[in-house]
């Protein structure tokens, strides 16, 4: 990609992260994400988010993270234009792997929102491979309700609960 | 601890076994009924003038008014069982009072003292204070420090004894046991019902903020009592299943990153994973009622279905093949069929299909949504959490879904799990806000008695064991 389109993403990613989710730079996300230990990475490491090769740029510049409505786990035109994104650069940098987290919001029972997590997190397994992403690269776990980013009982934070998180892996071999 | 043997022969006019309402099978027409509900009807059942007949209380729906009984300190047999013996007494009076059925007479109320385990009872000392059941009992500690309990209880207003009199022994760590199993005895007699209290509940003790929420297997007595961990904090685990036999427990897993079930031996303290299965997630485990398969969750490319696994041989079935979330089962105590949630109809709903799977009939059509459906023992209800208008109930229904009650509401009343006896239920509630933590409660299946599990910190997904052996 020439540099002009990257500055465009770049741009592009910012606007949307803007709108889609405030919180995102504070340090509920990566506690959040460390927490579930899935991905196995550490706070330190990700590089600068100014470095497009980083996985801090990754995470904070293009995004890691969807939301979803209620009860939903269709992808909003924001999700995807995200994930495209998040396709872009996984395309680039082929030797990392991902495990992609599928959370709920506290307003269900923990079987089905483990269940709801789980579909969340395959609508956007299936989209990135539909970007051309190698399924062998990407895995998917649920959190259900058990690992929220926000805490209070209302829809400003629910919002930010339902959600889908890439988490990526340094190097190959999730 | 070893078994029930009949408490020694009594130096008085025994009461005819063949009376006791639950031996003869001829229970109404001889039953004298304290406290029926029939408050709804303006009635009030008359007490002290009612005819003989052995004590009872029917448990229906309604206001009940809790039946007063007296249980002075068992006795001492020797010098060492003093201490013990009034620990004994006062587990059998909680267990009794915490069913909301029966009230406790406060000892300052008594006007004689029981001195001895054989010597007559003044009935009518116990009338003047309006006992209508009195408890008697004696523990001796042998020199082996094994501990011996009788106990007797009495029906005063008709003047005799509610069944014969048992003992029970066992070592001295077996005290709680012991005195549970003399309130089973108790409750039993009058209520005419299985006992409960000699049970165990497996659950998840939580700790730590809501956003990095600390999880481990606790288990603990059905009053709160003797709580021993299982698994340690380090990694998070969901809604623990007990065996029918109640030495094995299913739960599920993030040891691996990913949920997983696995299995678990109480007595040993070992766990294995339940077996390796492709798709990325198994959950929402449960024993069929012969402890030989396994019913469960298994998602795979987003989509949730049951399976069923046979123990001995690791042969698993798919039972449900929908594009839909299918999960909660629970089979029926005659292992013939299986409850679960699925929102195959657009929201969570609750469904019932033959065990090896097939056509499955939807049971739920009220508001809202329906899950974690749960068989009770007896058969005869399902137990659910239903999610309306923001709030979250637990209730019951018949296995055709007639009758719902709700017996709940709260900001997050979730999974239901039943008294060995069918007529009491344990569930988590959780509070709201950045604050919420989790607590056991537990209601009678009319709705009565809604209370907090005595215990320290936060707990959720209780599961309530068989009665122990």
């Amino acid at each position: 990609m020439n540099k002009l389109s990257t500055i465009l993403l770049l741009t592009g990613a910012l606007a949307l992260s803007a709108c889609n989710n405030p919180d995102r730079f504070g340090a509920g996300g990566a506690g959040a994400a460390g927490a579930g230990g899935a991905g196995g990475i550490t706070a330190g490491g990700l590089g600068d988010p100014g470095d497009p090769n980083s996985i801090a740029y990754f995470n904070q510049t293009i995004g890691d993270r969807v939301l979803f409505a209620v009860d939903q786990s269709t992808l909003t035109p924001e999700g995807q234009a995200t994930l495209a994104q998040q396709a872009v650069w996984l395309n680039q940098h082929p030797t990392n792997t991902a495990i992609i987290e599928g959370h709920a919001d506290e307003q269900g029972t923990r079987e089905y929102n483990l269940a709801l997590g789980d579909r969340r997190a395959n609508a956007v397994k299936a989209y990135l491979i539909s970007q051309g992403v190698s399924a062998a690269r990407l895995q998917t776990v649920s959190y259900g309700k058990e690992r929220p980013l926000a805490v209070c009982s209302d829809e400003a934070c629910y919002s930010q609960n339902r959600r889908a998180v890439t988490v990526v892996g340094v190097g190959a071999g999730v | 601890m070893t078994r029930v043997a009949p408490a020694p022969a009594r130096p008085q006019p025994e009461t005819h076994p063949t009376q006791w309402v639950r031996r003869t099978g001829n229970v109404m027409s001889i039953v004298r009924t304290l406290c029926l509900a029939l408050a709804a009807a303006g009635l009030a059942a008359p007490i002290a003038g009612a005819q003989s007949g052995p004590l009872r209380i029917v448990i229906e729906e309604g206001v009940i008014e809790p039946l007063p009984f007296a249980a002075p300190t068992f006795i001492a047999e020797n010098p060492g069982a003093a201490e013990i013996a009034a620990s004994i007494t006062r587990v059998v009076a909680a267990d009794l009072a915490g069913t909301g059925l029966f009230r406790e007479i406060p000892a300052s109320a008594f006007i004689s003292p029981v001195t001895s385990f054989d010597a007559p009872v003044a009935y009518a000392d116990w009338k003047a204070i309006n006992a209508q059941a009195l408890i008697t009992g004696a523990v001796a500690v042998g020199s082996d420090g094994r501990i011996n309990v009788k106990f007797r209880p009495y029906d005063v207003f008709s003047g005799t004894e509610l069944g014969a009199g048992m003992q029970f022994g066992g070592g001295q760590g077996d005290w709680r046991r012991i005195a549970h199993k003399v309130a089973d005895q108790i409750y039993s007699r009058i209520t005419g019902e299985t006992g409960y209290f000699d049970s165990r509940v497996v659950y998840v003790s939580e700790s730590g903020p809501k956003d990095a929420r600390l999880k481990r297997l606790a288990i603990m007595d059905y009053d709160g009592a003797n709580v021993q961990y299982l698994t340690d904090s380090s990694t998070i685990v969901l809604a623990p299943r007990f065996s029918p036999s109640g030495d094995r427990i299913l739960y599920t897993s993030f040891e691996t990153g990913f949920p997983r079930i696995k299995l678990m031996d109480i007595a040993s303290v070992t766990s294995r994973a339940l077996a390796e299965l492709s798709g990325n997630m198994t959950f929402a485990p449960r024993f069929s009622p012969d402890g030989g398969t396994v019913v469960f969750s298994l998602s795979q490319d987003g989509n949730t279905d049951l399976y069923a696994m046979q123990l001995s041989s690791g042969q698993t079935t798919q039972l449900t093949n929908a594009p839909s979330i299918e999960t909660a089962p629970s089979f029926s105590p005659d292992g013939s069929r299986i409850v679960f949630e699925s929102d195959r109809s657009g929201n969570q709903q609750l469904y019932i299909m033959p065990a090896g799977g097939g056509e499955a009939t939807r049971i739920s059509f009220g508001e809202g949504r329906y899950g974690t459906p749960v068989w009770s023992p007896r058969g005869d209800m399902i137990a659910f959490t239903k999610q309306n208008a923001g709030r979250f109930h637990i209730g019951v229904m018949r296995t055709d879904g007639s009758e719902e009650r709700l017996l709940t509401a709260s900001f997050l009343d979730e999974g239901p799990t039943w008294a060995p006896n069918g007529r009491v239920i344990m569930f988590t509630r959780e509070s709201a806000g950045a604050g919420g933590a989790a607590q056991l409660y537990s209601v009678d299946i009319s709705g009565r008695n809604l209370k907090p599990v005595p215990m320290e910190g936060s707990a959720s997904d209780p599961a309530w064991s068989p009665l122990l052996p």
